[in-house]
């Protein structure tokens, strides 16, 4: 699909439930799998589609966002021509630099999309994780005539615990996407969004600004449920492996999936794989009294004491005695010897002194916030 | 073209062939060691390191892996507007043109190259060492003992040193004289094939040369005698931390094993000097619960189901369930199947031993293996395939696929 669409990624979504995780950044710019952020599975599967053109929508906290992009040299989107293009907000006389909901973020960002002369836009949110390439999609979207092409998945009713933006879509044997219903209390259909719609440029420009001059914000809930029956929806149904990171239990439950083999070699396919920012970190080191067992770990790492049923970051160290056992402890963390943790979520820099015990429970894992000491 | 204070000249032709089919397709500088490094990442790390952002890189045996290796040199930062990293290979023109005849004649035939820089110093280095040295305290060590000549020497045991270019110094760490391999070695400062020149002296030097008869054209054998007959001020860098010249099997198994223990005896974690590499793109790796690793050095994209004990494991390598793996080498993409027992060995990228295999075993009574090259390593070569159940005796060399 060499220069047939560009990518165009919102990562203003907001997710109270992923609590202090998103304290500091944006959902897009969340760790994941050892050594990934959020971000990256979408932008990979974009750039292993021979997508050379991506803007990226951010709306706050997206310094740790740009951080890790850089110059998206990375996925090798440091191009003359297209690239990454950051489209941070900005303020001008008929835009407030603050973004109410996706409708008001993607019409100040009409004039990058404008600017874009592929015909199609794959637009997508960033808190969905997967690893895909487009072309089948934009084959089906163009031979089914459609005005909309959103991609979607089996997927059992969500807990309302952990409901955040579940998109539920009623697609007919044709394919057709006859209706769709939001954040439902009893879903009448197992079929979820995957958050990434296709169609023409020319079409996202129109219904954006129909959508603003009705006072309308919100891309979902405004323009896509109310849509759904006057433009032609179809369902393009992936059957991969999907993570939605909708809550903290479900971000904790999705890592460790990445412990069972299947998962892992479904997400992380080499024959397209998953970009990150490199760190230049050396291989991890396993000490003479390290007992792992069933751990997914990063560069960086020190390992002296005791891991089973992890994900290590990058650069965690793990000092002798120490006891980890079903945890995800993210990048740079330090584990004192002789402390035992148990379902625990540590974010980015975390220091556990020696000997404290830290215990939560699968349903409930603690978390404990970014370059805490504890 | 913006002057540059200095350049770097990394001679990495060698073919290695003591390191045998482990160079069989591939220039000794890009061959792999500590897991996700080959070795050219550690004079390129140092290099850029140390502030110096031209470096040429001279070849001439199988350039193809070196050359997409190195790419635009991004992965070292040296992707530069002006300067960053070339790969030179010899080159013909109108009436001439010829292999490098030697460490000199390369850097000669690539003068035009340098000149275009216009530095005041060339540093030259060598493709095969594995060490961290800051070269910008050598340089700052040439300006101040207004030298014409740096050379960065080691001490290295005394009754290794006939293995050596041995410098003889004064107290002042002045060159008084300059022995390559000594029968009978005066002093144990070892010259680490790290020189500092004047680029204007090293011009002349190099012209003279090219047109003497019965020179080798070699930095040690032929230019630093002449700049020391020629009465000039060369001086000695000692250097005290590790380095390792990993020119053989058994060096190169060596210095992998320093890597490991507490403290390793050559740390690569440390933040303040990175080495740099080209990132394989893989995910982190994965350890079974069936695994044992002690003492150890795993890297991305590595599957563990086995025991690995005091080995290094490098990207994409699995070793198989029920597996003892000790004192060994894994290569990038090597798999090693279920139920194996690999006792100090090398095993070449993407070689495949089956299940039940044992490598490095005792030999049988009478069994008798040709083993100059590896001493008692086993070594299996690249992309070599081992059926199951094969016992490959200790200190073998194992190049083609057993069938």
């Amino acid at each position: 699909m060499l220069n047939e669409a560009f990518g165009l990624i919102y990562t203003g979504e907001n997710n109270p439930k992923l609590k202090e995780l998103t304290l500091t950044r944006s959902v897009a710019a969340v760790p994941f799998g050892g050594r990934y952020r959020c971000i990256d599975f979408i932008l990979s599967s974009l750039v292993n589609s021979g997508v050379q053109n991506v803007g990226l929508i951010t709306q706050k906290n997206y310094h740790s966002l740009m951080d890790h992009l850089g110059s998206g040299k990375e996925w090798d989107l440091h191009r003359k021509h297209g690239g990454l293009f950051m489209l941070p907000p900005f303020l001008t006389k008929d835009n407030t630099g603050l973004y109410r909901g996706s409708v008001d973020a993607l019409r100040s960002v009409l004039g990058f999309v404008r600017r874009c002369s592929e015909r199609y836009v794959i637009l997508s949110g960033s808190h969905t994780i997967f690893n895909t390439t487009f072309y089948e999609m934009l084959e089906y979207h163009k031979s089914t005539g459609a005005d909309i092409t959103m991609m979607y998945n089996d997927c059992d009713p969500t807990d309302p615990e952990d409901q955040n933006n579940d998109l539920r879509l009623c697609v007919d044997e044709n394919g057709r996407i006859n209706d769709i219903e939001l954040d439902p209390y009893r879903p009448r259909t197992r079929f979820a969004s995957c958050d990434v719609y296709i169609m023409e440029k020319t079409l996202l420009e129109y219904l954006v600004e129909e959508a603003y001059s009705r006072g309308e914000y919100d891309f979902i809930r405004d323009v896509i449920l109310k849509k759904c029956r006057s433009l032609r929806m179809m369902g393009w149904r992936y059957d991969g492996y999907i993570a939605r990171l909708d809550s903290l239990g479900v971000y904790y439950k999705r890592n460790m999936d990445l412990l069972d083999k299947d998962v892992a070699r479904e997400l992380f396919t080499s024959s397209h794989p998953v970009y990150t920012k490199v760190k230049d970190e050396v291989p991890a080191k396993f000490g003479a009294e390290a007992n792992v067992s069933n751990c997914l770990a990063a560069d960086g790492c020190v390992i002296d004491g005791a891991v089973s049923n992890s994900v290590l970051f990058r650069g965690v160290h793990i000092n002798k005695g120490a006891k980890v056992t079903d945890s995800v402890i993210l990048q740079a963390a330090t584990i004192g010897e002789g402390a035992v943790l148990k379902h625990v979520v540590l974010d980015k820099g975390v220091i556990i002194r020696p000997n404290r015990v830290l215990m939560g429970d699968v349903g409930y894992p603690v978390l404990i916030r970014k370059n805490q000491v504890v | 073209m913006k002057k540059k204070r200095i350049v770097a000249m990394l001679l990495a032709g060698g073919q290695g062939s003591r390191l045998g089919i482990l160079t069989s397709n591939m220039a000794k500088p890009a061959v792999p060691f500590g897991g996700k490094y080959r070795i050219i990442d550690f004079p390129l790390s140092n290099c850029v390191n140390s502030g110096i952002d031209t470096v040429g890189v001279l070849t001439q045996y199988r350039p193809l892996a070196l050359n997409s290796y190195l790419g635009t040199g991004q992965h070292w930062d040296l992707d530069r507007n002006d300067g960053g990293v070339f790969v030179l290979p010899p080159y013909v023109t109108a009436n001439k043109g010829h292999w490098y005849s030697g460490t000199a004649d390369a850097i000669y035939q690539n003068r035009e190259f340098i000149i275009q820089y216009d530095p005041d110093y060339v540093l030259i280095l060598s493709g095969d060492h594995i060490y961290k040295m800051d070269y910008s305290k050598m340089l700052k060590h040439h300006i101040e003992k207004k030298a014409a000549a740096t050379i960065a020497v080691i001490k290295v045991p005394m009754e290794d040193a006939h293995r050596f270019g041995i410098m003889n110094t004064d107290e002042k760490d002045n060159i008084v004289s300059f022995e390559e391999k000594p029968k009978n070695p005066k002093s144990n400062n070892a010259s680490m094939g790290i020189y500092i020149f004047d680029w204007k002296l090293l011009s002349e030097f190099m012209e003279n040369d090219s047109t003497a008869p019965d020179s080798e054209h070699d930095f040690g054998k032929n230019i630093i005698p002449g700049m020391l007959n020629a009465g000039l001020k060369l001086v000695a860098y000692p250097f005290d931390s590790y380095w390792k010249d990993v020119g053989t099997v058994g060096s190169l198994w060596e210095a992998n094993m320093d890597l490991l223990g507490e403290p390793a005896k050559f740390e690569l974690n440390d933040p303040d000097w990175r080495i740099y590499s080209r990132n394989p793109v893989m995910p982190p790796h994965y350890v079974d619960s069936s695994a044992v690793i002690h003492d150890a050095l795993v890297t991305e994209g590595s599957v563990v189901r086995g025991t690995v004990l005091h080995s290094v494991l490098f990207s994409g390598s699995k070793v198989g369930r029920a597996t003892r793996t000790s004192d060994s080498v894994v290569f990038p993409n090597a798999m090693i199947g279920d139920g194996c027992i690999v006792n100090k060995a090398i095993v070449g990228e993407g070689a495949i031993i089956g299940d039940d295999c044992v490598i490095g075993a005792e030999p049988l009574f009478g069994e008798k293996i040709d083993n100059k090259l590896t001493g008692d390593i086993t070594l299996i070569g690249n992309d070599v395939k081992i059926p199951a159940g094969t016992r490959v005796p200790r200190g073998a060399v194992v190049t083609a696929s057993i069938l």
